[in-house]
């Protein structure tokens, strides 16, 4: 199993695009796994480590919280966008959050999700220390974004990667 | 165009209030990029237009396709992903870049780069 498929995530995912962007028959769907197979095995030359996910419902449960959060931090940096100008008082600024991941894959996911609520963006991550540097749009109280990282995003990585 | 004509006025507006919602944070972005000053408030600008601005566009051609093909038209999920997956890769050059630069020069008020190993 391990040998042929090892990277087992990879090549499911590639596989449903496959289908996704052509009709959906038998043909496609040998040929699309065959592909699948094949980039899986030339994947794993270049990173022989197979991303290790221990639980899915915290990931299931990462992806609800952050479509709301994608919303409601849209609709606050648009109208943040909009009363600038007007107001003047929004305060951007830098803040260090010291990380308990470690787990590569995890953090790529963590940036993905914090690149994708507007309002935050990841600067530098310092692997040795292991704190991430990040740039507010709207920094209201610093301890605010610490706990929020740490207790809506890092647990639910956290129990969700090995 | 004509296929077009057979949707439902509730599902045709629908799709026009999602393109709208789309584009208008598209654009809010690029005028955010566009007026902001400092080169870090401007890094989250672009952010508007590649989450929600995406995603409602993508909505819309999602119900709009699906209606017209008479099938489930979901190819616009794979730009979404790739879109969501690659964004943040640019956002780190730029913003680790801009941090190089401005503590070679010796800006105020950037954070130093971290010390090894005493750092919180």
């Amino acid at each position: 199993m391990s040998r042929f498929l090892p990277h087992p995530l990879l090549s499911c995912a590639l596989t449903l695009m496959w289908l996704l962007l052509t009709r959906f028959s038998l043909g496609h769907l040998v040929l699309g796994s065959a592909i699948a197979l094949f980039a899986g095995l030339a994947f794993a030359r270049i990173e022989p480590q197979a991303p290790r996910i221990r639980a899915w419902t915290p990931l299931l449960r990462l992806v609800g919280i952050v479509s709301v959060d994608i919303v409601r931090s849209n609709w606050a940096v648009a109208r943040l966008m909009l009363t600038n100008g007007r107001h003047g008082a929004r305060k951007s600024g830098f803040v260090r959050i010291p990380l308990r991941l470690r787990d590569p894959v995890a953090l790529a996911v963590l940036a993905v999700v914090l690149t994708a609520t507007p309002g935050t963006a990841w600067l530098e991550y310092d692997p040795e220390a292991g704190t991430l540097l990040l740039h507010v749009f709207d920094m209201i109280d610093e301890a605010e974004w610490h706990a929020l990282i740490r207790d809506r995003y890092e647990a639910l990585l956290l129990e969700a990667f090995a | 165009m004509t296929a077009l004509a057979t949707l439902p006025p509730w599902l045709m507006l629908l799709v026009a209030a999602l393109l709208v919602l789309g584009s208008t944070l598209t654009l809010l972005g690029a005028f955010g990029l566009l007026h902001l000053k400092s080169f870090y408030d401007r890094l989250h600008a672009p952010t508007l237009g590649t989450s929600w601005g995406t995603a409602a566009i993508l909505l819309a051609s999602m119900l709009c396709w699906s209606w017209v093909q008479d099938r489930v038209f979901v190819h616009e999920l794979v730009i979404g992903l790739c879109v969501m997956v690659t964004t943040p890769v640019t956002l780190m050059l730029l913003g680790r870049a801009a941090l190089h630069r401005d503590r070679a020069e010796g800006q105020p008020d950037i954070p130093p780069a971290p010390d090894r190993g005493e750092q919180d």
